[in-house]
């Protein structure tokens, strides 16, 4: 298996990445390199196992059902809006976005 | 010939009654400051990590029994990739290859009355996610306003297989969906604040041929709005099509201002989603212990109940079905047999289906808001069980409680004299006088008009203020109007 230009063009463009022709070439053979990783690896014979959903074989730890996050006087929202491109009324303001 | 059959699936989402978002400590609660329950996590800033909480897997394996479904020993959590300022990761936790409940089905009664008929609607899964920011389109001097307090919130997304085949039907499932996540208490199902929403994937097709094409109606949070999207998709669909025209799968709004549905997503956006398991989170893994811990935690399930209420009151499956369309529904009705008695558990049915459901409607008040209790009302049925009352006066002591005129019925009964008249000779001067008064009525009668006789009855009944037993009443007459 190998990606084409326009296949990594649109992966592009899906992961809204901007990329010149000349790096989404470079790109493509970079990602087809890995791709012929991937086909030594599919040559080993996995029928009959399990695929894993996580490298490491353990499982979720979980949390109580408890708050513990609190900013009800908005001075935590002040900090992180100050990181922001723009706010207002405590709200994160963007480009309209509208459906 | 003509015929369309119409293929109604429901993805619903639940947002679960948890303290907590799923993946982080915020609060849930409702109406906080903007962003103000917004935190690192929910906000994603760069490395934070997300820790399940288990109070969200609680719910879903709860959901999970009461349908019947497979609760997955193991489930994974995947990335759902999209771009969208609502979303700060630029991706959704979810659940795809390997959902925390899988299968399952969903009984429901569609229609009312005679008429009224069972269906099993089939689900295909449930899955845990997280919920989106809100984005406010108003004031913001062309930009979009972002209040993260919802992103992060847990959410069960339900989805049914293509099972139904009406609005109604549709109606109906969601109706039982949304009572079902309220009665195991997993789901607040305040659809208002966005608490439960549908998304219905309609389409038509003549019977016996494949699928046709479907369109989605996204983020529907009424039942009125499902039935009226559908009805107005569906009437589209085939208008269209019988045009001679066709359409291509695409998700559509409703607008409730028009009643119509438009397209929202161009082919060009076409959603890829490009889920991967999410490396922050290994894989779930549920014990078959906490899955029996759940199981002995949870309520007499509505199916169960509806087959009580048969056997055990003799109700019709129709009124069983109606006394528990909700848990407070159930307990108000079963409250009110145990201070009447059993033998007069059809007579509570229905004076909880009848004359407290009106009362409650016109007053617009839930039933937990009933100005009668369950006790209250178990007393004044008891009387109306036991003769001391007719069903009519039984009204005028169920008013006089709502008005907070006295404690129980039985105070109102004796403060307003409202004892029915059993004596039967003092029914019998009643008749008499009755008789003699309307000479008229009575050769009415005579010449084989039936109308006549309930004047007669009528008449009777005003002398005695309503008061007088009317079985007796009109035994009385009848014989009277047949010796005479």
């Amino acid at each position: 298996m190998s990606l084409t230009i326009l296949e990594v063009e649109r992966i592009a463009r899906l992961a809204r990445l901007e990329v010149t022709p000349a790096e989404v070439e470079i790109s493509c053979q970079q990602l087809n390199g890995i791709f012929s990783l991937i086909e030594a690896l599919k040559a080993v014979d996995t029928a009959g196992i399990e695929p894993m959903a996580h490298a490491q074989d353990a499982c979720l730890r979980l949390r109580a059902d408890e708050v513990i996050y609190r900013d009800e006087d908005g001075t935590a929202r002040a900090l992180f809006q100050s990181l922001a491109p723009e706010a207002e009324n405590g709200l994160y303001l963007v480009p309209k976005v509208i459906e | 010939m003509n015929a369309w059959e119409i293929v109604i699936g429901l993805e619903t989402h639940a947002q679960l009654a948890t303290r907590s978002k799923i993946f982080s400590g915020a609060s849930t609660a409702f109406g906080a400051a903007a962003n103000t329950q917004a935190s690192p996590i929910d906000l994603a800033l760069p490395g934070v990590l997300p820790v399940l909480n288990k109070g969200a897997v609680e719910c879903a394996i709860r959901f999970g029994l009461a349908v019947e479904a497979t609760v997955a020993e193991k489930s994974v959590f995947e990335r759902k990739n999209y771009f969208y300022p609502d979303l700060p990761k630029g991706y959704q936790i979810s659940q795809f290859e390997l959902p925390i409940v899988q299968g399952g089905h969903l009984n429901i009664m569609v229609g009312q009355g005679e008429k009224s008929y069972e269906k099993r609607i089939r689900l295909t899964r449930a899955h845990l996610e997280e919920d989106a920011g809100k984005s406010l389109h108003e004031d913001f001097h062309g930009r979009s306003g972002i209040d993260l307090n919802r992103a992060g919130m847990a959410l069960l997304e339900i989805v049914s297989e293509p099972d139904m085949r009406s609005a109604e039907e549709a109606v109906a499932y969601a109706k039982a969906l949304h009572a079902l996540v309220r009665w195991i208490g997993i789901c607040d199902g305040n659809m208002q604040e966005g608490s439960f929403r549908c998304d219905a994937n309609v389409s038509v097709r003549r019977p016996g041929a494949s699928l046709g094409t479907r369109r989605e109606i996204k983020n529907l949070n009424s039942f009125r709005y499902l039935k009226e999207a559908i009805e107005f998709e569906t009437r589209w669909q085939i208008e269209t099509l019988e045009d001679g025209g066709s359409f291509e799968q695409a998700t559509v709004l409703f607008d409730p201002a028009t009643g119509k549905t438009r397209a929202m997503r161009s082919k060009e956006d076409a959603h890829d989603y490009r889920y991967f398991p999410d490396p922050d989170l290994l894989p779930l893994f549920i014990a078959a212990e906490w899955i029996e811990r759940e199981r002995a935690a949870l309520p007499e399930l509505p199916v169960a109940k509806r087959q009580r209420f048969i056997s055990d009151y003799g109700l019709s499956a129709y009124d069983a079905a109606t006394l528990t369309a909700s848990l407070e529904m159930a307990d108000y009705f079963e409250a009110t047999v145990r201070a009447s008695n059993p033998a007069a558990a059809k007579l509570c049915a229905n004076w909880v289906m009848v004359d407290l459901a009106a009362r409650l409607k016109r007053e617009d008040r839930e039933i937990s808001e009933a100005a009668v209790s369950a006790a209250q009302l178990g007393g004044l049925v008891a009387r109306i069980a036991d003769g001391t009352i007719s069903n009519a006066i039984g009204k005028k002591v169920f008013d006089a409680l709502w008005m907070g005129d006295g404690v129980n019925a039985d105070e109102i009964i004796a403060k307003q004299g409202l004892k029915q008249i059993t004596d039967s000779d003092a029914i019998e001067k009643l008749v008499n006088d009755a008789l003699a008064a309307n000479p008229g009525s009575v050769s009415e009668y005579r010449a084989g008009k039936e109308k006549a006789f309930n004047a007669l009855v009528g008449q009777v009944m005003q002398a005695a203020k309503g008061k007088a037993n009317p079985q007796q009443v009109s035994e009385l007459l009848r014989q009277k109007l047949s010796t005479n």
